[in-house]
Order: structure tokens, then C-alpha cells, then sequence
């Protein structure tokens, strides 16, 4: 009885409760579902091998999909995780500087005023340092705004919002670039059986992790993003450190720019990118981080960029069409916002709490 | 004697007015021989942005909330497509009217309980709402539906009707006389501007608006119920866009799912050139009318140039956003060194 | 019930996880006096106000005020507003984006016919209010053009206005000059004239003797008493208050150093921060206790700030062991052996969502710089050493600091600065609301530091702390350094030197 209770408030304290419980319950819904409908009910989880005429041999399943389409919102959200803790605020131009630094990479692959080519007018790498610079600096610029004139964050990457998309259609000269070119598409395809695009994200996700294992950015992070004077006065320059948030955020944004164009083998300005602020936040409140900074936990943030993706496959599995969907989302959003909502929180612990001095009484 | 208020905002709004005067005389310079001299040509900025103006009304109030609405613009598109799918199907155009209220008051009010009283952020709260909204439309239709003469008499009618001006008229090259208009659309902003200014300004609502953006702890210590203003101030908020969505589908005659795309964009930059202050407390409707107009007087130039890229709206809007951001984050400092 | 008295408190009980901040307290307020609320910090004073205002839910006891039947019980400031209680911060609350007059009427503004808001009456009544007050400001002005001062009088005019019975000032005169406070005071006699109740909280004894009449003290959350004024002289007042004889302290063995000999570690020259500190000119030695005096508000702690870095130094020179340096943000006085631990422990101290290891480790993190991250297993070491040296009670070092007690979180940036090493620590206030026995042993460590030969900067509102401690003073006034006190280190002296006017002993 006793032991049991110790694993239930462990649970409890578990950081990782919601995103899971979220995910599973996700799971639990395609289970249903599939059962429901006669087929196989862990059909969700099967991965296969399939022989497709373009790519070869490669892996095929839901999961497998889960995981390529969520690769954009998992690599922005470890952005977005950073700097809602350093700096309690969003920044909400990512999907814009996604646009941008993909235009800027196939403009740079394509050479200005070309709008469809197999030859790369530069060599790749070029394209690609490009579009990560361009990305690092319209970070250092939010960054410059927030850290340094003490804006509030929404609003100061509210210019970028507003900005990035329209630089990135004037520097494709108002078209849609088209570099059809296997050595740009392969970001967005296939290495051997994987989708390259889980491959980039695990490499990006491994190094972030490095990082703040190897350093004390985590600490630092945090540290500025609970109390930003204390910090300042225990030695930290909470400055340096929220302008590198900003960075590493813009920097991510342009790694998700470039997967996202190379799926597509061209710069879509006004495509690319679109609402994935959107997700990028809300996979880092899924993933229980308060929006209000300080605190962060970077498996929670990939975890809720995931269980945003399972959610909308399996919308899609169930036959909402994908202008639809939203609606669902938009529920489903509420409704796990609403259960962390501070006075719901304190209605269950008040219930919770009467509930005990019952069974106390008894 | 009396130190005239000449504080930090006020200069703000005038920096405001004189940037819309600057801009428009530019545009009167560079084009006056493709007619943007003639006051049509202001009165087009006014016709267009109608639905804009009332939208950037509500967005104001929550703003001053420190608070913020981003689904208005699929709010918009839903209104639209309810209005053109609705009257498609034979409901008269007063009943839409009245129904698209409606909705207006339902989705504030629960998007203004979820923030006033759990306590959910507004700008989480918003989006779920833009999800909501923006897939809604998608449900209730997912083609691109007209309204036409056909579908509705009266909504045609209203549309097209045109408000003769009495002066500012001018003689076009075929040596008439051409009358300046205006749409009933802009006499509803206009209104709707106006009562928003006089309701934030002696209304006990829009003084409470101002204190629970100053400082939301006190306005509660001074008794004030800070939860049911925010309400109210979404409702309000959902209000005006419903009223600015009816303004919109005037001037378009359809819904569609992709309409009034990045709409809570124009809206809140145009606030916020206004002088309004995203962290609360700061601003004021007639400031956001004129972020408005600079925003409608920069399109307008694109457009009578013919040959600048689409884009230039959006970043010349951005590059103002960026100055007066920076402006009122120097004004910021400049008074806590005063304080000091 | 006594036929005179305006509000009983009976009982009040109330607990806060993990500790009692009220434990069946007692409090009587009657028409027409001045009842002075003392007690330490933590003693339960702040609690007990919330109690009545509303804002704090408390689980036993009853609160009766005159006219009304039955027991009330206040769930927001509004309910304690309509049953006639009013309550002034410390911090202003009060909204600085509105004008003067709208704050003295929002949420009972006059309206017109029209059920519009009656801007011209407000305005006018609210200038009468402030005249009356003798306060020479222009009501339509927003209230962020005006001094903290001025917000704190518009807050009272505010509260006095709504005609209340009980008048709550909790610390009201902390940010107020002499001047103020005399105004203040006028306008408090002159209520207590028409019946009104006044709760005075204030850490200022002189200002108990000004103007109360009685006093009730707490102490650890209990009640200990309420007297007459005329029954508790101040000696018996801090005596109720500290729970212990000022004299149970043992002293303190201080070394006594030769101040030509010993090394010179921090020398500064013409030293400013516009606005808060005149130029001055200061040497601090190796192994010396060096107090700053001063009342709050007089820049002892803007001294210590700028040497810091905390503050910017707008013109001067510093010199740490002989060397000219350059201090532009703390990281740099850290680099040079310095250690800062402010006075405003929640602001400015405490990491509050992080661990207590992490919050000892990090300023020796920071000095380290980012890319060299102290090992786990030295980072449990430190933590585990530094709980140990300063007994920090703590269910275990992951804990986060903010569920520990004030004292304990004090311990903790201790142990944080002493983790650091530092030859040269700022002390601000390290003793504030800290219970006695850790105050004592805080002060034992300090001297203990000076004997290993490190340099202290300690400063502190109780004069006989520091007497305790130090080993010289400098006395502040009004941003200026007036004087340094080497061998003639008493009360008297310093009193006189911290209250100024009086040169005679030059």
C-alpha cells in the first residue's frame, strides 16, 4: 500500500507525465481505431521494409512517417526551449526565418533570377553555410532586440515574423526556386532505408545534448530565465546567454528550413514553414515546460513535437481531411493546457486533499 | 503653468501622425500623376481597411490588457465563409448578420474565461482559437463560395451601395466630374472607432482596461475584478472582429478558406505603430487608426508603383514595427533613469 | 466585546507547507488608536495582515468587526475593502500608467448622468484630496512621473478616502524621507482624531514611539503580547520581539589589526554612481570587518554595489591589491576576488526553481567560465560540505532552495560566495530575517573569515551587529560618506554619526 503510493506521487513528479500520457493516449485512440475498423490493432506500430522505385529499399510505417514529418517541429522546438527558458517569451519567427533561410540556400544553389535548375550554381556547401548563417543572424538580431533593448520577446521577433518570409520571396525574385538536384534532395529523403530528415534531427538533438552536458549552458540558462538579476549578480552575463539562445534558435530554424525545402526540392517562400512557430511552442508546453521560463526539460519539448505529428497522422488516418484537422487540434490543445491551468491544478489538489482527510476520518 | 502632458506617449502618437503625414505626402510626390493625390485615393485606404480599423479596435483593447488575440484573422475567414455559405442556403443577410455576432460573443467569452479566470496564456489560448477557427471554415465548406446578386439582394446591395461625398471631388481625363465615395464599411469602422475611443475613455470598463495593463496585482488590490474585465475584453475583442469580418466579406463577397490570411499580423503591427504597448497599460485607438492608415498608405504605394515586389508591404510594415519598437524601448529607458 | 474596539482577531491559525506562520494568534484593534504590529521578520506580522485582507486563507479562528454580526471572513481585498478595511504596501500598488486621480477613484469612480466616468468631478475632488494632504502634485499626471514617496501618499490618500475603519500600513514609511513621514504621521494622528483604527507595521522602533499607542507583539508565529506604549520601553520591546536578553549573546573575540601594516586589498578614489552615491574615498584591509552605516535609503548598500560592479561606477578609480582595475558587471569583481551577497535575498540571491547544490555552485560555475562545467560528483562535494559547514537544514541537496526557509536560504547564497573563495565578501544585510541563533553563528563566521584573513564588507540596519562584528566603520547619509569610525566604535557614536547634525564630538 505504502510502496504504491511512493511510485503514484513519483509519477506525479515525473516531468515527463504529460507528454507521455499525451502520446500514449494518442496511441491508445489509433489502437482503438484500427481494432474498430477490423484491421490489425497495432498496425500503428508495424514498420516494414518497402521497395520503392526512387529510393530503393526503405523503411514504411506510421511510425516511421510520425517521425520524418515531425522532424521540422522536433529540431525547432529545441530552439524554442532555449529561449522560452532564458527569456520567457516565444519567439514566433522561426517559421518565417525557416522560409527565409531556404529561400536564401536554393537561391544561393540555383544563382539569382534562376528559377529551375538540376545544376548547382555553387557547391552545395556553400548553399548550406549560407541558409545556417542567415538563420544565426536573424536569431542574433531577435536576440540583439530582446537581450540587449529589453523587449519583450513576442514583439520583438514579431518583426522578423513579419519580415523574413517577404526577404526571402524578394530574394527569389517573387518566384518559387526549383533546384531539382539529388545531392540537395537527399536532406529531405532517404540515407539507405531511413528518411534522412529522422537522421538530422537525432544528430541535431544528440549534439544539443552534448553541448549542454559538456558545458554549464544549461545551468546558465535556467539560472537567467528564474531570476535574471541574481544571476547577473552571482557572475553571469544573462545577456550573453539570452542572445545565444536567440542564435541557437535561429540556427535550428534554418536546419529546419533547408529539410523542409529539400523534401520539396524547392523554395516555396510563402509555404515553408507556415504555423510551424505554432507547433515549435506548443510542442514545448506539451512537453511541460512552463511558458513562463526558467525550468526546462528538452526531452519534453521533442517528445510534445512528436505527439503534435502522431496527433495529426492519426487525424488523417481517421479521414479528417487537412484543412480539417486544426479543429481537433485546437481542441485537444485546450484541453491539455486547461489540466496544467494553475486553478485547475488547485481544484484537483483541493479535492485530492479532502478526498485524504476522508479516508483519515474513516 | 501646467506641465502639458508631453510624456514619452503622446510624442509616440504624434511620431505616429507625422510618419502617416510624411508617407502619404511621399506617395502624393512620387505618384501624383497616377492619381494618388486625389482624395479617393484616401478614401480607397479607408474602404479597403475598413474590416481592418475594427479588428485593430478589439486588438487593441486586449493589448491593453497585456493580453492578445491571434485569431482574428482566421475568425475572419470563418465569418466569411458562414456569411457566404448561410446566405447560399437562403438565411437572409440580417439573420447572418446577427448570427455571426453571435458567434462573436460565444468565442470571446470562451477564449477570455480560459485566460481570465485558468489563467491559460492568452497567446496559447488564441492560437487553439485560430486552430478552431481556421478549421471550421474548412468544415463548414472547403471551395471558394461568391456571394452574388443572386444569393442575397440585400448583402449585394449593401456592398456595392456607395456614400456620395459633397467635396474633394475631381475632373478625370474625360472631363468628368468624378464624385468621391465611401462604403457603408467605413462608416461602420469609423463608428466602431469612435465608440471604442469614447467607451476606453470615460467608460468605468475602459478605465479598468488601463489599470489591469498597468499593473494586473494592483488593479485587484484596488478592488477591481481583474479576471471578468479580461473576459469582457475578449468578448469585446471577438466582437469587433466579427463586426470587422462582416466589413471584410463586404469588400470580398466570398469566403474561403485561405481568406484573411496573417489578418491578426496587420492587426497588431498596426497597433503597435499606433503607440499601443504589447506588455499593457499604453494606448489608444486613435493611434492605431493611423498605424492602420500607414499601413494601408504603404500598400497603396506598392500598388500605384505596379512594379515594386509584392513583398515590399510586408518589410517596409516590419522596418517601422522595428523603429517604433525601438523608439518606445528608448522612451522605456528614459524614464526609469528619470526615476532613478 | 469592548465597546470601543473595531475589529477582533481570535485564534487565527494558518500554514503555510511545512511551516506554522500562525499559531492561534490573537489581535485587538480599537476606534481611534495607533496599534503598532511588531515583530521580527518571520514572525508572522505579514501573514497575519493577509489574514484580514483576504488574501490569505487561514484554517482556524474568527474575525469579528464592529457592526457587523457573526464571524467575517474576507476571501479578496475587495470583501476586506466593503467591510472597512483598507490596506498600504510597501510596495506600491497602485497602477503607474494611470494618472494620479484615476487611481485615487478606479473602481468607484463618480459617473455622470450618462454612466460615463465623471472625469472633471474626479479630478477636481482628487486635487482637493491631495491639497488637503499638503501634497503640491498635479492629479492629472500620469503617476509613474512621481517619486516612490509621492506613490506611497497617493496609496494612503487612496485607502483614507474610502472611508474606512481599519487602516492597514504595512512598512509605509520605508521609502518615505523624515519629512514624509512627519506628513504622514500628521495625517495618521489625524484619523486616529476621527475613529479610524490604524494597523502601523514598521521596523522603524523610533517611529513605534512617535505615534502608537499600543503594540502588539509576535514572535516565530505566536502571540506574545499587546501593551500600552507607556508599559514597553524599547529595551523590553526588543526583548519581546527576539525572545532572548540582548546580553544572552555571547560576545565575539575580534583580532585586532594594525591597520598600517596589513595589506591594503580594495583602495578606491572619488568612487560615484550618479544618483545613489557621492564620490568617496575608501581602503579596505586585508582581515579587517569593515561595517557601512546608515539608515535605509542612505547608500550603504550602493557603496558596496559599485565597488561590486553590481552598479556601473560613473566616474573614480578602484584599486584591488594595488592593481587599477576596471569593473564593468559583477563578473569582473568575482575575477578579482570579490563576492557580493545582496540584501534583497528573493530579488537578487536565490535561484528560486533551482536545486540548493546548484544554487551553491554557481557563482563558482561563473567563474569557471561555461565551457568548464564542474564535475557532478564535486559539485555533490561542495554542496554536500557546505550544508554540513553551515548546517542548512534541508530535506537533501536536490531540494529546490525555495522551499526552505528564509535563514536556510541565506545560508545557502552564504555558502555560495564562501564556495568561491573570495579574499573580498559584501555582506548586505546577511542577517535579515534570520532567527537569533543564526545570526549569532552568521556573525561568528564572519570574524572567523577575518582571522583566516579574508576582508568583509559588512552591512546590516541592526548597529549592534555590527558593533559585534567590526572591526571599523563608514558611516552613510544621504549618499555620502560622512564618516569612518576606527577606534571609537560605539552606540552612542555611531548613532550620532549615522543621525548627523550633531559635530560635537569632531
Amino acid at each position: 500500500m505504502n510502496n504504491k503510493k511512493t511510485l503514484g506521487q513519483k509519477l506525479k513528479a515525473w516531468p515527463l507525465l504529460l507528454p507521455v500520457v499525451c502520446l500514449l493516449l494518442v496511441m491508445a485512440v489509433n489502437i482503438i481505431y484500427d481494432a474498430s475498423i477490423g484491421n490489425n490493432p497495432f498496425s500503428f506500430f508495424k514498420i516494414t521494409l518497402q521497395t520503392t522505385t526512387g529510393n530503393g529499399t526503405i523503411l514504411y510505417g506510421r511510425i516511421i512517417d510520425i517521425l520524418n514529418r515531425g522532424s521540422e517541429a522536433a529540431i525547432l522546438a529545441l530552439g524554442m526551449t532555449l529561449v522560452v527558458s532564458s527569456s520567457a517569451g516565444t519567439d514566433i519567427s522561426v517559421g518565417s526565418v525557416m522560409s527565409l533561410s531556404a529561400s536564401v540556400c536554393c537561391m544561393l544553389l540555383a544563382g539569382y533570377g534562376v528559377t529551375s535548375t538540376s545544376e548547382l550554381a555553387v557547391p552545395l556547401i556553400v548553399g548550406l553555410l549560407g541558409a545556417l548563417l542567415v538563420g544565426a543572424l536573424c536569431g542574433a538580431f531577435n536576440g540583439f532586440l530582446v537581450a540587449h533593448l529589453k523587449i519583450q520577446p513576442m514583439v520583438a521577433t514579431l518583426i522578423l515574423f513579419t519580415a523574413a518570409r517577404a526577404i526571402g520571396l524578394l530574394v527569389c525574385n517573387d518566384m518559387i526556386v526549383y533546384v531539382r538536384n539529388d545531392s540537395f534532395g537527399f536532406f529531405g529523403s532517404f540515407l539507405g532505408p531511413i528518411p534522412t530528415p529522422i537522421v538530422i534531427t537525432v544528430i541535431c538533438v544528440a549534439i544539443l545534448a552534448t553541448v549542454l552536458k559538456k558545458t554549464a549552458l544549461g545551468t546558465y540558462i535556467q539560472s537567467v530565465g528564474i531570476n535574471p538579476k541574481a544571476s547577473r549578480i552571482a557572475g553571469l552575463n544573462s545577456k550573453t546567454i539570452i542572445f545565444l539562445t536567440y542564435v541557437l534558435c535561429g540556427f535550428f530554424a534554418a536546419v529546419a528550413g533547408i529539410m523542409q525545402s529539400s523534401r520539396i526540392t524547392s523554395a516555396d517562400s510563402n509555404n515553408i514553414g507556415l504555423y510551424m512557430e505554432l507547433d515549435a511552442i506548443l510542442a514545448v508546453a506539451l512537453g511541460g515546460n512552463s511558458l513562463g521560463g526558467g525550468k526546462f526539460n528538452l526531452a519534453g519539448s521533442i517528445i510534445g513535437a512528436y505527439t503534435i505529428q502522431a496527433i495529426t497522422t492519426t487525424l488523417y488516418a481517421l479521414g479528417v481531411s487537412t484543412s480539417q484537422a486544426p479543429v481537433y487540434k485546437a481542441v485537444i490543445v485546450i484541453i491539455i493546457v486547461a489540466i496544467q491551468a494553475p486553478p485547475v491544478q488547485a481544484y484537483f489538489r483541493k479535492k485530492a486533499a479532502a478526498k485524504n482527510a476522508a479516508k483519515e476520518v474513516a | 503653468m501646467k506641465n502639458t502632458k508631453l510624456n514619452g506617449n503622446t510624442i509616440l502618437l504624434f511620431i505616429t501622425i507625422a510618419l502617416f503625414v510624411v508617407l502619404y505626402a511621399g506617395g502624393c510626390i512620387a505618384y501624383g500623376e497616377k492619381g494618388f493625390t486625389h482624395f479617393q485615393t484616401f478614401l480607397n485606404i479607408l474602404i479597403t481597411n475598413a474590416g481592418l480599423i475594427c479588428i485593430s479596435c478589439g486588438l487593441t483593447v486586449v493589448m491593453l490588457t497585456a493580453g492578445i488575440d491571434i485569431s482574428v484573422g482566421a475568425v475572419v475567414a470563418m465569418d466569411c465563409m458562414l456569411l457566404a455559405v448561410g446566405m447560399q442556403k437562403g438565411i437572409g443577410a440580417v439573420p447572418m448578420i446577427l448570427i455571426i455576432l453571435l458567434i462573436g460573443v460565444v468565442f470571446g467569452a470562451v477564449q477570455g474565461y480560459l485566460i481570465g479566470y485558468l489563467q491559460i496564456q492568452p497567446f496559447i489560448v488564441t492560437m487553439a482559437g485560430m486552430f478552431f477557427a481556421r478549421g471550421m471554415t474548412a468544415v463548414i465548406c472547403t471551395d471558394q463560395v461568391s456571394i452574388t446578386q443572386e444569393t442575397n439582394e440585400l448583402f449585394y446591395n449593401i456592398a456595392n451601395y456607395k456614400i456620395k461625398l459633397p467635396f474633394g471631388g475631381y475632373i478625370n481625363n474625360h472631363d468628368v466630374y468624378v464624385e468621391p465615395y465611401i462604403r457603408v464599411g467605413v462608416v461602420v469602422a469609423l463608428l466602431v472607432l469612435i465608440l471604442i475611443f469614447l467607451m476606453l475613455r470615460y467608460t468605468k470598463f475602459g478605465r479598468a482596461l488601463y489599470a489591469v495593463g498597468g499593473s494586473e496585482q494592483s488593479a485587484a488590490m484596488m478592488g477591481l475584478n481583474v479576471k471578468l474585465t479580461k473576459l469582457k475584453a475578449y468578448v469585446l475583442c471577438s466582437v469587433l472582429t466579427s463586426i470587422g469580418g462582416i466589413c471584410y466579406c463586404l469588400n470580398t463577397m466570398s469566403g474561403s478558406v485561405q481568406q484573411a490570411l496573417g489578418y491578426e499580423m496587420d492587426a497588431i503591427s498596426s497597433a503597435v505603430i499606433g503607440g499601443t504597448l504589447l506588455t499593457g497599460g499604453v494606448g489608444n485607438v486613435v493611434g492605431t487608426f493611423f498605424g492602420v492608415l500607414i499601413n494601408g498608405t504603404i500598400s497603396s504605394i506598392v500598388k500605384t508603383n505596379g512594379k515594386l515586389a509584392s513583398s515590399w508591404p510586408n518589410i517596409l510594415t516590419a522596418a517601422l514595427l522595428f523603429l517604433f519598437i525601438v523608439i518606445q524601448s528608448i522612451f522605456a529607458v528614459i524614464r526609469e533613469k528619470k526615476k532613478a | 466585546m469592548e465597546n470601543n474596539v473595531v475589529l477582533t482577531a481570535r485564534g487565527i491559525t494558518m500554514t503555510f507547507p511545512g511551516v506554522k506562520a500562525l499559531d492561534n494568534v490573537d489581535f485587538t484593534l480599537r476606534k481611534g488608536e495607533i496599534h503598532a504590529l511588531m515583530g521580527e521578520n518571520g514572525a508572522g506580522k505579514s501573514t497575519l495582515i493577509k489574514c484580514l485582507t483576504g488574501i490569505n486563507d487561514f484554517e482556524a479562528g474568527e474575525i469579528h468587526i464592529d457592526g457587523i454580526e457573526g464571524p467575517v471572513r474576507n476571501h479578496s481585498t475587495r470583501d476586506a475593502q466593503n467591510v472597512g478595511i483598507s490596506t498600504v504596501y510597501q510596495e506600491v500598488n497602485l497602477c503607474p500608467n494611470l494618472s494620479v486621480a484615476e487611481n485615487l477613484f478606479i473602481g468607484r469612480e463618480p459617473l455622470t448622468k450618462l454612466h460615463t466616468v465623471d472625469r472633471a468631478s474626479y479630478n477636481k475632488r482628487s486635487q482637493k484630496i491631495m491639497d488637503d494632504l499638503g501634497i503640491e502634485i498635479d492629479v492629472t499626471q500620469n503617476l509613474e512621473n512621481y517619486s516612490l514617496a509621492i506613490q506611497q501618499m497617493v496609496a494612503i490618500a487612496r485607502a483614507v478616502d474610502m472611508d474606512c475603519k481599519v487602516l492597514i500600513l504595512d512598512e509605509p514609511t520605508s521609502s518615505l524621507d523624515d519629512e514624509e513621514v512627519e506628513k504622514l504621521f500628521v495625517l495618521m494622528r489625524r484619523l486616529r482624531e476621527q475613529g479610524v483604527g490604524i494597523v502601523f507595521v514598521t521596523h522603524f522602533l523610533e517611529q513605534v514611539y512617535a505615534v502608537c499607542d499600543r503594540i502588539t507583539v509576535l514572535r516565530n508565529g505566536t502571540f506574545v503580547g499587546e501593551y500600552p506604549i507607556a508599559e514597553l520601553p524599547r529595551v523590553k520591546l526588543v526583548a519581546a520581539m527576539m525572545g532572548k536578553d540582548l546580553n544572552d549573546l555571547d560576545a565575539i573575540e575580534k583580532e585586532q589589526i594594525d591597520l598600517d601594516k596589513s595589506e591594503v586589498v580594495i583602495d578606491a578614489s572619488s568612487l560615484t554612481h550618479a544618483g545613489t552615491v557621492k564620490p568617496f574615498d575608501l581602503k579596505i584591509h586585508k582581515g579587517e570587518v569593515i561595517g557601512v552605516g546608515g539608515l535605509l535609503g542612505s547608500g550603504r548598500s550602493e557603496l558596496a554595489r559599485v565597488i561590486y560592479g553590481a552598479d556601473k561606477a560613473s566616474s573614480g578609480n578602484l584599486k584591488v591589491k594595488g592593481k587599477e582595475v576596471k569593473i564593468n558587471q559583477p563578473i569582473d569583481a568575482m575575477n578579482l576576488g570579490m563576492g557580493m551577497l545582496p540584501d534583497d535575498r528573493k530579488a537578487e540571491g536565490i535561484i528560486g526553481d533551482l536545486s540548493i547544490r546548484e544554487n551553491i555552485i554557481l557563482a563558482v560555475q561563473a567563474k569557471r567560465g561555461m565551457m568548464k562545467p564542474i564535475p557532478m560528483k564535486k559539485q555533490e562535494e561542495l554542496a554536500d560540505y557546505y550544508i554540513d559547514l553551515l548546517s542548512i537544514k534541508c530535506p537533501s541537496r536536490e531540494a529546490k532552495i525555495n522551499q526552505l526557509s528564509g535563514g536556510n536560504q541565506q545560508k545557502v547564497i552564504l555558502a555560495r560566495w564562501l564556495a568561491t573563495d573570495a579574499d573580498f565578501l559584501i555582506l548586505d544585510e546577511p542577517t535579515r530575517g534570520i532567527d537569533v541563533g543564526t545570526k549569532s553563528e552568521i556573525q561568528k563566521l564572519v570574524v572567523d573569515l577575518a582571522k583566516e584573513g579574508k576582508s568583509i564588507m559588512f552591512i546590516s540596519s541592526e548597529i549592534s551587529e555590527m558593533l559585534r562584528t567590526c572591526n571599523r566603520m563608514v558611516i552613510m547619509r544621504d549618499g555620502e560618506k560622512v564618516e569612518e569610525l576606527d577606534k571609537d566604535l560605539t552606540q552612542e557614536s555611531v548613532m550620532a554619526a549615522i543621525a548627523g547634525g550633531d559635530k560635537a564630538h569632531e
